[in-house]
Formats: C-alpha cells, sequence, structure tokens
C-alpha cells in the first residue's frame, strides 16, 4: 500500500515537472491585439461555456442511465415512447439558446464588415508564394518573403524561436490607427491572415476584397497564408510590426530612399560578374521556389533550369519568358510588375551563367526595358 | 408443387457462376452489398496509410520526409479517397445488404444496374490512385479542388475529374435503385411511418444524392474546359469568377456533409433501440427531424467559406440558417439519450460503439456550432479547429457508425458470432486512439496553426506529437477490426435467427446466416 502512494506521488511530481516544461502549450485562441479580435475572443468563449453546459446536461443524463439502467444491475426495461410536450420543449429550448447567441455574433459580424472612414489604405497582394504591400497613400511598394533559412527546413541547422513564421521585409503600421485593406491576389487564391487582429481575407485573383484592423499596441504579430495555394503554401508567412506614429514617418522615409536607389539601378550597365552576383539573390527570392536552388526543378511539375533549352538558348526568348510569363496555364507567371528592369536582367544572367550553364552573355536593364513593350513578337525575330 | 421447386432450383444453378465471374456478374443485392463492404474495407486502409504518412511528416517541426508537394497530394487523396471511396461506398454496401432485409423485398428493384453501380467504383478508384505514378504526381489542390489552384495542374487532374464523374455516375444509379426499392417493393403493410430508420435515413439520403452529385458534376466539368478548352468559368481576366466555383462546390458540398451522417443516424437508431430493450422513444419526431436536415442542408453551403469576403447580410443569412441546424440534430441526440433512459441496457460492441458515436458527434457538432458563428469562423476558417471538427463528425461519427454497424449485423451475414473479447478491444483502442489524434487539433487550431501545411512553428510541436502518437495507435488497431472479420467469416459460435435479444425487424425472421434469397415470397406486417 505504502509503495502505491510513493508511486502516486513520483507520478504527481512528473506530472507537475510536465506542466512546468509545457508552458507553451496554447488552448485557447492567441491573445487579441485589436477591438475585433477581442470581441470574437469573448464570443468563442461564451459559446464554448454554452457548448460545455448543455454538454454536461446531456451526457451527464446518458451516463447516469447507463449506470443506472443496465441489465446487469437487474433493472427492467420501461415501454414509455412518444411525448409531444417533451418533443416541443427540446425543440424550443435549443432554438431560444441559439437566438441569445446569434445576436451578439451579428453584432460582431457588422462591425468587422464597416470598413469606412480609414486613416491609411493598404493593396496585400498574394503571390506564389510571397505577399506583396502597397502604401496607396505613401507610395510604398515591396514584397514579403520567408525569411527562415533553408537548413532550418531540412534539419541542417537549430531552429530560430520564429522558424517559419520570420519574413525579409515585414508591414510596418502606425499603432491605434484604422488599417483598410484592400486584398487580392495574382495567381491563385490566398488567405491573409493575422490571428491577433482578427483578420482573415481570401485574396482572389481578379477581384479586389477589403478588411481592416487597428492594432491596440506596439509589437510584432504573426500570422500565415491560410488558403491552400500550392507547393509552398507552408511557407509564405506573415509579419506586421506595428510602431509610434514618429517610427512609421521613419521607416515610410527610408523605404522611399531604397526605391529611389533601386529606380538609378534601372539606367545603368553591369558587368556579368555584378549580374550574376545581384541575381543569384533574385533567383533564390523568386524562383528557388518552384526551379529549386541547384536549378533542377521538379522532374514533371516544375522544369529544370540547368541545361533547359530557354536558359541555353537565345537570350530574347529567354528575357520574354521572365517578364511576360510562360505558357497559359502554367504556373510560370510574368515577372514585369513585380522585378525592376536591373532585378530581371541580374536573374537572366544568373540564369545563363549558374550551375552547367555556361553561356558568358548578359542581359542589360536596357534591353528589359525594351522587352516590356510588346516584346513578345520581337523575340522570334532577334534569333 | 414439386415441379415448382424442381424448376426453382435450375433457375438457381444457371444463376450460379463460380469464382470471379460468380462477383462479376452477380446481381444479387447480398454478394453486390459484400463487395461494397470490401471495396470500402481496402480503400480504408490505402486512406488510412496515407493519414500515417501525413502525421509523420507532422511529427516535427522541418521537412524530414517527403516533398511539400508530395505531402500535398497526400492530404487531397486521403480526403477524396475517405469521403468517396471508403464512407459513401460503405453505407451503399449497407443499404444494399439491408433495405431489402429490412422492408421484406426479395432484391433491389435494378439487380443489374446494381451491378453496374458497384463495379464503376474499382474503375475510379483505379484512376485516382494510379495518377500517384503520372508525370507530376496525383492531385495536389485539395479536395476541394478550388480554381485557380486546380487548373496548374497536370494530366492527374482531369484524370481525377473523370474519376470524379464515375464516381457520381456510380452514386445516382445506386440511389435510383434504392429510392425504387424503397418506394415500391415493401411488404404489404409496410407502411411508410413504419419503416425501420435506417431505410427513412437512406430514403432521404438517396434523393440527397440525386439533387447534388449533377452539382458536383458540373463544377468540375467547368474545371475542365477551364483547363482544356480555353472556356473562363472560373478565370477573372475572361470574365468568370474563382468564387463562383466555390458557391457551387459547397451547393453540392453541404448536403454531401449530410449524405455522409444520415445513413449514420440510421444505423445508430437501429442498435440504441436494440440493446436498451425499449422502442426508439420519437419515431416521428426522428423522421421529421432527418428530413428538416436534409433539407436545410441546402440553405447553408457558403458558411465554407466566410472568409472569400460575402456582403453583411450573406454572412448573416448563413450565419442564422446554419445554426438553425443545431435544432433538429439537437432533436436526434435527445431522442437517443432518452431511448436509452430506463431502458435495460447491455453493452455488446455494436452498442458500445453507438454510445461513442452519440457522445463524439455532438462533440463535433459542438465545434461545428462554434464554426457557424461567423466571425468566430473568420478566426478558425483553414486551421485545424476545422480539421478536428470534420474528423470528429466522419471518424467517430461516420465510421465508427460503419464499425458498429459491421458488429449489429455480420452475425446474420455470417451465421457466426464475432469474438466479443476482440471487438471490445478495438472498440476501447479504436475510441482512445481517435480522441488523441483529433482532441489536440482543437487546440492547434485556436493557436493558429492552419491546415494543409507539411511544416510548422515551433509552438504546435507538442500537440503534434500527441496527435501523431494517437494516429498510428487508432491506424494499427484497425487491423484488430480485419482480423476479427476474417475470423467470423470462417467460423465461430453459431449465431441465432433473432441474434439479439431486443433486436426487431423483418431481417431477423430470416435464417442466421441469411440464405442466398430471402422474401422470395413477400412477409405480411401487421
Amino acid at each position: 500500500m505504502k509503495s502505491m502512494w510513493q508511486r502516486a506521488g513520483v507520478m504527481g511530481a512528473v506530472w507537475a515537472a510536465s506542466q512546468s516544461a509545457l508552458a507553451d502549450y496554447a488552448y485557447n485562441l492567441q491573445p487579441p491585439a485589436s477591438q475585433v479580435a477581442r470581441e470574437v475572443f469573448h464570443l468563442h468563449n461564451l459559446i464554448m461555456l454554452v457548448c460545455v453546459g448543455i454538454f454536461i446536461i446531456v451526457f451527464g443524463m446518458m451516463f447516469y442511465s447507463l449506470v443506472k439502467h443496465r441489465k446487469s444491475v437487474g433493472h427492467k426495461a420501461a415501454h414509455f415512447h412518444e411525448n409531444t410536450t417533451v418533443e416541443i420543449i427540446w425543440t424550443i429550448i435549443p432554438f431560444i439558446i441559439l437566438v441569445g447567441m446569434a445576436y451578439p455574433a451579428a453584432k460582431v459580424v457588422i462591425e468587422m464588415k464597416d470598413t469606412s472612414n480609414p486613416d491609411m489604405t493598404v493593396k496585400i497582394t498574394g503571390y506564389q508564394w510571397k505577399w506583396g504591400y502597397d502604401y496607396l497613400n505613401e507610395g510604398v511598394h515591396f514584397y514579403s518573403t520567408l525569411a527562415t533559412p533553408r537548413e532550418q527546413i531540412d534539419g541542417t541547422a537549430a531552429k530560430d524561436e520564429h522558424y517559419l513564421l520570420e519574413v525579409d521585409d515585414p508591414m510596418v503600421v502606425p499603432v491605434g490607427k484604422r488599417v483598410r485593406l484592400l486584398i487580392t491576389a495574382n495567381d491563385v487564391i490566398h488567405s491573409w491572415w493575422v490571428p491577433a487582429f482578427g483578420v482573415k481575407q481570401d485574396g482572389i485573383p481578379g477581384f479586389i476584397r477589403d478588411s481592416w484592423f487597428k492594432a491596440d499596441k506596439i509589437g510584432t504579430y504573426r500570422g500565415q497564408c491560410a488558403e491552400l495555394c500550392g507547393k509552398d503554401h507552408g511557407f509564405m508567412p506573415i509579419v506586421v510590426k506595428v510602431v509610434s506614429e514618429e517610427d512609421y514617418k521613419a521607416w515610410v522615409a527610408k523605404k522611399k530612399g531604397t526605391a529611389q536607389a533601386a529606380a538609378a539601378d534601372n539606367t545603368k550597365t553591369f558587368d556579368v560578374k555584378e549580374l550574376v552576383k545581384r541575381g543569384e539573390k533574385v533567383y533564390q527570392a523568386n524562383c528557388a521556389a518552384c526551379h529549386q536552388a541547384n536549378g533542377m526543378g521538379l522532374p514533371g511539375v516544375f522544369p529544370a533550369m540547368n541545361g533547359s533549352k530557354v536558359a541555353t538558348g537565345p537570350i530574347a526568348a529567354h528575357i520574354n519568358i521572365v517578364v511576360h510569363g510562360g505558357r497559359p496555364g502554367t504556373a510560370m507567371v510574368g515577372f514585369a510588375d513585380r522585378l525592376s528592369d536591373a532585378e530581371i536582367a541580374a536573374v537572366v544572367t544568373y540564369e545563363r551563367n549558374a550551375w552547367d550553364n555556361k553561356m558568358g552573355d548578359a542581359a542589360q536593364p536596357a534591353d528589359i526595358a525594351a522587352a516590356r513593350g510588346g516584346a513578345v513578337a520581337a523575340a522570334p525575330a532577334a534569333q | 408443387m414439386s415441379d415448382a421447386a424442381h424448376a426453382h432450383d435450375d433457375h438457381g444453378h444457371h444463376a450460379h457462376p463460380t469464382g470471379i465471374m460468380r462477383w462479376l456478374t452477380t446481381t444479387n443485392h447480398k454478394d453486390i452489398g459484400s463487395l461494397y463492404l470490401w471495396f470500402s474495407l481496402i480503400m480504408l486502409f490505402t486512406a488510412g496509410s496515407m493519414a500515417l504518412l501525413i502525421r509523420s511528416e507532422l511529427f516535427e517541426p522541418g521537412m524530414q520526409l517527403m516533398h511539400p508537394d508530395f505531402f500535398n497530394q497526400l492530404t487531397t487523396m486521403h480526403g477524396l479517397i475517405m469521403i468517396f471511396g471508403v464512407i459513401m461506398p460503405a453505407f451503399t454496401g449497407f443499404a444494399n445488404w439491408q433495405v431489402p432485409l429490412m422492408i421484406g423485398a426479395p432484391d433491389m428493384a435494378f439487380p443489374r444496374m446494381n451491378n453496374w453501380s458497384f463495379w464503376l467504383l474499382p474503375v475510379a478508384g483505379i484512376m485516382l490512385l494510379g495518377s500517384f505514378w503520372l508525370p507530376g504526381g496525383a492531385v495536389a489542390g485539395g479536395w476541394t479542388m478550388y480554381p485557380p489552384l486546380f487548373i496548374q495542374g497536370g494530366v492527374s487532374y482531369d484524370l481525377t475529374i473523370l474519376a470524379i464523374h464515375i464516381m457520381g455516375l456510380s452514386s445516382i444509379m445506386g440511389s435510383i435503385n434504392i429510392i425504387t426499392t424503397i418506394l415500391n417493393m415493401r411488404a404489404p403493410g409496410l407502411t411508410l411511418m413504419k419503416m425501420p430508420m435506417f431505410v427513412w435515413t437512406w430514403l432521404i439520403t438517396a434523393y440527397l444524392l440525386i439533387a447534388t452529385m449533377p452539382v458536383l458534376a458540373g463544377a468540375v466539368t467547368m474545371l475542365l474546359t477551364d483547363r482544356n478548352f480555353g472556356t473562363h468559368f472560373f478565370n477573372a481576366a475572361g470574365g468568370g469568377d474563382p468564387v463562383m466555383f466555390q458557391h457551387i462546390f459547397w451547393f453540392f458540398g453541404h448536403p454531401e456533409v449530410y449524405i455522409l451522417i444520415l445513413p449514420a443516424f440510421g444505423i445508430i437508431s437501429q442498435i440504441i433501440p436494440t440493446f436498451s430493450r425499449k422502442p426508439l422513444f420519437g419515431y416521428a419526431s426522428m423522421v421529421y427531424a432527418t428530413a428538416s436536415i436534409a433539407i436545410l442542408s441546402f440553405t447553408v453551403w457558403a458558411h465554407h467559406m466566410f472568409a472569400v469576403g460575402m456582403p453583411v447580410a450573406a454572412q448573416l443569412f448563413f450565419m442564422f440558417s446554419t445554426m438553425l441546424i443545431a435544432v433538429p440534430t439537437g432533436v436526434k441526440v435527445f431522442n437517443w439519450v432518452a431511448t436509452m433512459w430506463k431502458g435495460s441496457l447491455t453493452f455488446e460492441t455494436p452498442m458500445l460503439f453507438a454510445i461513442a458515436f452519440v457522445c463524439l458527434f455532438t462533440i463535433g457538432g459542438f465545434s461545428g456550432l462554434v464554426l457557424a458563428m461567423a466571425p468566430v469562423d473568420i478566426q478558425l476558417q483553414d486551421t485545424y479547429y476545422v480539421v478536428a471538427h470534420f474528423h470528429y463528425v466522419l471518424v467517430s461519427g461516420a465510421l465508427f457508425s460503419i464499425f458498429a454497424g459491421i458488429y449489429y449485423w455480420l452475425p446474420k451475414w455470417t451465421g457466426h458470432m464475432y469474438n466479443e473479447t476482440l471487438g471490445k478491444t478495438h472498440f476501447w483502442l479504436s475510441v482512445i486512439g481517435m480522441n488523441i489524434v483529433f482532441f489536440p487539433m482543437h487546440f492547434l487550431g485556436l493557436a493558429g496553426m492552419p491546415r494543409r501545411i507539411p511544416d510548422y512553428a515551433l509552438q504546435f510541436t507538442e500537440f503534434n506529437q500527441i496527435a501523431t502518437v494517437g494516429a498510428f495507435i487508432f491506424g494499427f488497431s484497425q487491423l484488430i477490426f480485419l482480423v476479427l472479420v476474417l475470423k467470423t467469416i470462417k467460423g465461430g459460435a453459431k449465431a441465432s435467427d433473432q441474434v439479439w435479444e431486443g433486436a426487431q425487424g423483418l431481417e431477423w425472421t430470416v435464417p442466421s446466416p441469411a440464405p442466398y434469397h430471402t422474401f422470395e415470397t413477400a412477409p405480411v406486417v401487421k
């Protein structure tokens, strides 16, 4: 008997230790950081409470019956059935409970949908597999891509605290401002979701849907794409930095400076080495998801770049595909709207000179600028 | 008299080819019922293995076993096969075996069409599974097949569309057969309101199938022409709308959910009165509740689409109509509990599965109610909370009712009692394993883990590991079921004609095992 108590004590200690070790276990919605998210949080708590209450009453009765009304304790079956009063009662009561819950839920729906009087507007575009942000009032535009290194995903390096929830260029908004979001997508349906703000809105190619949030306090909030969008659906996180008004102004100024420098590159001429070096970065951020870092693609799904007819063929045709896209219906979209002339020139040059491709030629920003204007028909003539 | 018997014998010999031809050419409802159930069992192990591969990859963060694209193929095929290859064929198998036995009919109304309905299924199954070996692999766009993602895929996507057409054809033919049999071939005196609940639920299910399968066929045909023939139904650049697909798909998809659960309600409504030794509490209200669920199921589809961004009015309408479904579903649960109340309960394996069904299906119903609240759904849509929800209604709901039904009727089909110890072991391992897999998924969804992702952030690790352990317990305990079924077919204690003390209905008046031909002369029901 004593040993049993000892064993129970040890088990208890193990349980207590595991509880402290498992401090990360989350049982409920993420801590809300906006009014809407807070209301959703309370709505969920309310309905959970109602469900648990009903569950305990109904199944309390069932388990009472399972214990007391069993044949092995000699219970003889009663033979009652059909009772209109009881049946009406158990139809009406749930109905009343439902009406009681529908009312607060409807209020939140209406609040969520009210996108009027925004302080600022940001257009968000989903791509396979990254997010594009356009600050319509400030004229700031950038892309936001997964920043977790490949080695951490493959397990050859230790994983960071924010594994898979880190991006190279986060969205930045000022605290306490109503931010209206115009959400769309470029290729397939994506869904922009930040749990702490209570915003989840599908981006639908060809259509714009809107949503809004007003962040309560300064901090970093993370979310993920919530609609299956192909191979790297699990690898396009969202990071929103909520900052003070002054920090936000400084960030906008810095973004504008970077944009000017990038625009200046479009008028320059580079040597092959410089282009290959810049192109590798562009390739990793935009092309490697499908064509793979080693240029081998995925047989049957995404074509290889290494030794491909395009990357080792006429340069005009190569430029044309990168600018305007591949065959219709394939995942290869044109990058005309997404990359600058300098970036496209760099990535084309990289693809022609990386791996076993030793073409030695280079595309210059001026070539890309020329290709943008209806080079679709001009490409074969360049041969 | 002896002449007639002789002539009948002769006829019998001609009608019985042996070996593989017996099964290929059979028009006997019991043979076809068995074929459906075996097909379903094989597919259960196939799609179950895919689930174990998925859970293995998700055991810890990082990509260990497979490429993300193959992961997407597995989740897509797991869903398609479990729905169209396991649950639906299993219920049709039950209908084939039991509807004629329960209404006192000699066979189904259209025996040759019945043969076709079944044999189309393996063809579609081979097309689906075979696509894993095509260039680019199997479909990876999710079982919901949303464009434009579905437009991007390779040749296996076209093959999947064809397979869905064939399965739809099979379902429609099976449904016509079931409706005709029930409406025209009932024994004299068996009025509609005297029919066993299982027959009622299947009658309503068959109507749902006939109403919705053509809608699915239309949706996938539009995908096919968008993919291959230059149409732009779902392409905004050509004047189409990707969201229109979702409306059409879920107009099929939500009634489909009830197609997967109404026959389960029927099976459970047979089993609980038997082992409570007490009639079903509210027979009439059960019939009306089933019909209301079926009708309401056509008005709630867009609750699968709250995150696409609908106008306020639409959001509110679909929220209210969805919440309304809780009323008839509640009536059903209350009825089952009231049937057990003051009964004389025993707990053989069918009853254990039925009780687990009532309890766990209700958990799935409650999480459904949580998801019906549009603002909460915005947070939970496309997360593991939804995965938990539909596995509670489909695994501890539909699949457990199928197990319950097999244990209940297997003695009648084989003439042998199954091994009760083995059955109870199977039950307890399944019910514990199932909860270990799916209960933690509620927490994962609430904490913000999206579904259909092959890799996840570190804070989701612990619950994923628990779920994976549960999945292996649940998966491997199904081997016990396989062994049990095989053992029961080979031998075992002789089953009486009545089999269960409290069982009521025509199927228990025929010998065990049920002879090849039953009710050649219609029984009379008073």
